[in-house]
């Protein structure tokens, strides 16, 4: 398998390092911000040319190294006994590596990601799954998943679940679920549970033909990875449909451009197409929206977007100004103010119409 | 009759009843607990005064018992000189009496307030009387008398009187009932109090029973008692208006003169010439005749003249030495690991000599989330209250000590860290805020010793520190080399099925240094220094050695030195080769001792665990 060869070269490396009486050492992009670029070409945040060295001539280095060694020949036992294990899991197992036991699970959680890089893998390869429940949808889709029992199983997403949707697993890659067929001819992706569940009751997927998804805040990777593979395999485009706040649009962000933390893999995960449908700024003044006053923390959060590569056009630009101008922000639900049934009446047909869908 | 004389009888006037109740909040009596925390103050000050006069080291006994709700029985009793039977209903039982009034001379009491004060709180609130029993010394009898204040006349009342046997020596018992409230475990109660005082005065021995009937014991750290600090004659720049006026009604001299040179320090009679020349006065106008507007020009000639600063052997420092060991003392618990002391020499504000005195306690259990604890002094009385107003507060917030180890929002402020930092003002006349004595007021001088003495005391504390640090650095490295790398090797080579690598050659390139390493290992009130050389370099090196250490304590050295100086021992290591070890040990008496290892005649910067050797090859 690709993952464990790509991992072994890892130890070689280090090992011939020994050998050769040289100080063993691992290179790595360097994990800070300022090494964070903006692919013009795959419009995606990725790493840089600056490079980290994790190097035993110091005991951070010498324990990360040994850290890794440790990690991979877990990772190895879990591929050959077919298991897999939660990052948490990994975090407690280490506490038997001796010097090599983490401290806490941001360090375990990095030391993964660290090997995604070297290994030009995912974290689903090396069979890490992440703790978190993934993310539902709701629409007409038939999926197929592989269950536990290595069964295909072919799952309707309207008619064969219940109202809280299909669950999205942690691994969505292709030996694991294949997309059948759809009837859809769009995913609205929906920040809060309260919007999602409303547009359910509403009726919005059949009356809209589109796939619903509830991102449960900032989106797990298997759900960025999920609408990533049916924006590209199904050809669906993505509109994304969030509260009116400055991490709202940061939500967005990571599902049309990638995110910081996971950029070594934007490329798996983003999809550049995507469409910011709302609660914008105008649409707080349009539909004179119940709002809040901004925060200190969201007036900082702003500014940091106006100087942020992602928010770099002409409609980020205007509304996040506009914004800080009218200092006020909302939330989805109020636009409950005119009734229950106003978000899907009025409200997105009016704005999705302004995209060119017609509902 | 002169200005002075009439205001004098105006507050004749007022009751002392009156008097009180209108200052019990400066006297130190505004609430339950703390009332009941001045009452013990007073009597335990009276108590180490009394014992340091007369050269006895101080045994007092502190025992508090709860009588009824908020009512408390308070006995303070010592082994000083006692007092004479005909002065004790003065000495309790009467305001503003006292033997300091008219002298200058550091010490705890100086208003004549205290303590019966103390008396006249116990007879407003529970209505009963002070019981005083004191007894002069072996072969006198004790008197035991019970004492009122005549709130009017401001007059003792004996209301009975008898003659006791006591088994003591000599000393005072003091017996009060008094409204008040008994609380633990705060930073102002009356063990905080004691264990403070006990902090600045290590030669007394201190026993507190609780009202829960729990018994602490502040053991004696030394039998050295501080020197009696001696009596000094005002200077004229310390001088106001009113004690010019009562010190000129009072005085033997009967020419202006001889007046100002003999009872004022650092005037002699040329100066005195001086001085009334500039007042316009003749030299033998008489004391008692000198007007309000004469001792005005006279204050406005002190102003003008130039003095020699007043003498300051009136000052009773605690010392470095026993500030040191009163802190380790009372912090044993929390086995801090350093303790830094200064005292600066003596100083003077208008006119009024004082001295400062710091020490600062870090790490170990000390909290290094919280505050910084801050011990306050005034003539070696703790200050607990007022923390805010005073000048010692000011003073810490006013250093930067981020620059010195602590955290500090904005390097102004309290500082943040595991440390507890004491300050001790020392003067024959502390600038309190108020009558209650608990904070000292913000004078400039006192502020700049404050800080100087302080920061002295962080130089010490960041050295420690930075060694601290350094030490940690090799302590890693070692780790490294003798742990981390083998098992980087071990574990790869098993995971490739393949032979462990040899990593020796790979340490050295890490390590790439000459390693230092040290211990002192405290055994049977002796200290034993280890150190420990290795070479990590790929080829041998020759250096010396310099290890500080007094020599009058060096019980043996090993190997051989090639010099042992006053304060330093050398070595030279010659050859050590790859990889090879030395040990060096020194043997000392006492138990106080902290390496400090410097290298020559090598370039440092090969060497982790030493400074480099400044002084002469």
């Amino acid at each position: 398998m690709n993952a464990q060869e790509n991992l072994k070269k890892i130890v070689e490396k280090i090992y011939n390092d020994m050998i050769n009486t040289k100080i063993p050492s691992v290179e790595l992009p360097a994990r800070i911000k300022s090494n964070i670029i903006f692919d013009e070409k795959y419009r995606v945040w990725r790493y840089g040319n600056e490079k980290s060295l994790r190097s035993a001539v110091s005991l951070a280095g010498a324990v990360s190294l040994l850290r890794m060694l440790y990690t991979i020949e877990f990772i190895n036992q879990m591929i050959e006994q077919r298991k897999s294990s939660t990052l948490r899991e990994m975090y407690y197992i280490s506490e038997g590596w001796g010097e090599a036991k983490f401290e806490s699970q941001d360090e375990s959680d990095k030391l993964a990601e660290d090997l995604e890089i070297l290994a030009s893998a995912l974290r689903e390869d090396f069979k890490l799954r992440p703790e978190e429940d993934g993310a539902s949808i709701i629409g007409d889709i038939v999926i197929e998943e592989v269950t536990r029992k290595g069964e295909r199983k072919r799952i309707h997403c309207q008619d064969d679940v219940g109202d809280s949707g299909y669950s999205i697993p942690y691994n969505v890659e292709k030996d694991k679920i294949k997309f059948i067929e759809t009837g859809a001819n769009k995913i609205i992706a929906i920040e809060t549970g309260g919007m999602f569940d409303r547009l359910i009751e509403n009726g919005f997927d059949e009356r809209s033909n589109s796939i619903l998804i509830h991102l449960k805040g900032q989106p797990a990777r298997s759900t960025r990875r999920l609408i990533k593979r049916m924006n590209e395999e199904l050809n669906l485009p993505v509109i994304v449909f969030t509260d009116g706040d400055p991490w709202s649009y940061r939500i967005y962000a990571s599902i049309a451009y990638g995110a910081i933390k996971t950029a070594h893999i934007s490329e798996y995960l983003a999809t550049p197409s995507a469409q910011f449908l709302g609660v914008t700024p105008s649409d707080i003044l349009a539909y004179d929206l119940p709002s809040d006053k901004l925060t200190e923390e969201d007036i900082n959060a702003l500014n940091a977007e106006l100087t942020d590569p992602r928010f770099q056009d002409d409609f980020w630009r205007e509304e996040i100004k506009l914004q800080l101008e009218i200092n006020k922000k909302s939330e989805q639900q109020a636009l409950a103010k005119y009734g229950l049934d106003y978000v899907t009446d009025v409200y997105l047909p009016e704005k999705m119409a302004g995209m060119g869908y017609e509902v | 009759m002169s200005i002075a004389e009439e205001l004098a009888k105006k507050q004749k006037e007022i009751s002392v009843a009156e008097f009180f109740e209108r200052n019990k909040q400066i006297l130190g009596f505004d609430n339950l607990t703390r009332a009941l925390i001045t009452c013990v103050k007073e009597a335990v000050d009276n108590a180490l005064d009394a014992c340091e006069e007369g050269g006895i080291l101080p045994d007092i006994l502190v025992e508090i018992k709860e009588i009824k709700e908020d009512e408390y029985r308070i006995v303070v009793e010592d082994n000083g000189p006692g007092i004479v039977r005909s002065q004790i209903p003065n000495v309790f039982a009467r305001l503003l009496y006292g033997s300091r009034f008219h002298t200058l001379r550091q010490a705890r009491g100086q208003q004549g307030i205290g303590i019966s004060a103390v008396v006249l709180y116990s007879q407003l609130t529970t209505g009963k009387p002070a019981v005083v029993t004191s007894k002069i010394g072996e072969g006198f009898p004790a008197h035991k008398l019970e004492v009122f204040i005549d709130t009017k006349r401001n007059l003792p009342n004996v209301v009975k009187e008898e003659m006791i046997h006591w088994e003591k020596k000599s000393g005072t018992r003091i017996e009060v009932f008094v409204r008040g409230k008994y609380i633990k475990n705060r930073k102002q109660s009356v063990y905080e109090y004691l264990r403070s005082t006990a902090i600045v005065d290590p030669h007394a021995f201190i026993t507190l029973i609780e009202p829960d009937g729990n018994k602490i014991v502040f053991e004696r750290a030394t039998n050295e008692m501080p020197p009696l600090p001696k009596e000094i004659n005002p200077h004229p720049h310390g001088i106001e208006i009113g004690m010019l006026l009562r010190m000129l009604k009072e005085t033997n001299a009967r020419k202006i003169s001889t007046f100002l040179a003999n009872e004022f320090s650092s005037v002699s009679m040329q100066k005195a010439k001086e001085i009334l020349s500039k007042a316009g006065i003749s030299e033998d106008a008489r004391p008692n005749e000198i007007t309000l507007e004469e001792a005005k020009n006279l204050i406005e000639a002190f102003r003008q003249t130039k003095f020699l600063p007043p003498p300051t052997n009136c000052l009773s420092p605690i010392g470095e030495e026993l500030i040191r060991k009163g802190l380790r003392k009372e912090t044993q618990m929390l086995s801090p690991e350093f303790i830094a002391v200064n005292t600066r020499s003596p100083s003077v504000f208008s006119g009024t000599p004082f001295m400062v005195e710091t020490g600062i306690v870090y790490g170990g259990n000390l909290p290094a989330e919280e505050r910084v604890e801050i011990l306050r002094f005034a003539n070696r009385v703790p200050l607990l209250y007022q923390e805010g107003g005073c000048v010692i507060t000011e003073a810490i917030k006013n250093i930067d000590w981020r620059r010195y180890g602590l955290e500090q929002k904005g390097g102004k402020g309290l500082p943040y860290g595991p440390a507890i930092i004491l300050v001790h003002v020392a003067s024959v006349n502390v600038p309190f805020t108020s009558e209650a004595k608990e904070a000292i007021a913000n004078i400039d001088e006192i502020e700049k010793e404050i800080k100087l003495s302080l920061q002295e005391c962080a130089r010490k504390m960041k050295i420690h520190l930075s060694k601290k640090e350094k030490k940690k650095r090799a302590k890693d490295k070692f780790i490294l080399v003798a742990k981390v790398l083998p098992e980087i090797a071990k574990k790869s080579a098993n995971m490739l099925s393949k032979s462990i690598p040899d990593v020796s050659k790979i340490i050295t390139k890490i390590m790439n240094i000459i390693w230092i390493e040290d211990e002192v290992i405290t055994k049977n009130g002796n200290v034993e220094s280890r150190v420990y050389i290795t070479n990590y370099k790929n080829k041998p090196y020759s250096f010396t050695i310099y290890l500080e250490a007094p020599k009058e304590r060096i019980i043996s050295v090993s190997p051989p030195p090639v010099e042992i100086r006053d304060r330093v021992v050398k070595w030279e290591i010659k050859d050590i080769k790859p990889t090879e070890k030395v040990e060096l040990s020194l043997a000392l008496r006492g138990d106080e001792f902290e390496n400090n290892i410097y290298v020559g005649k090598i370039d440092p910067i090969n060497v982790i665990g030493a400074e480099k050797w400044e002084g002469e090859e």
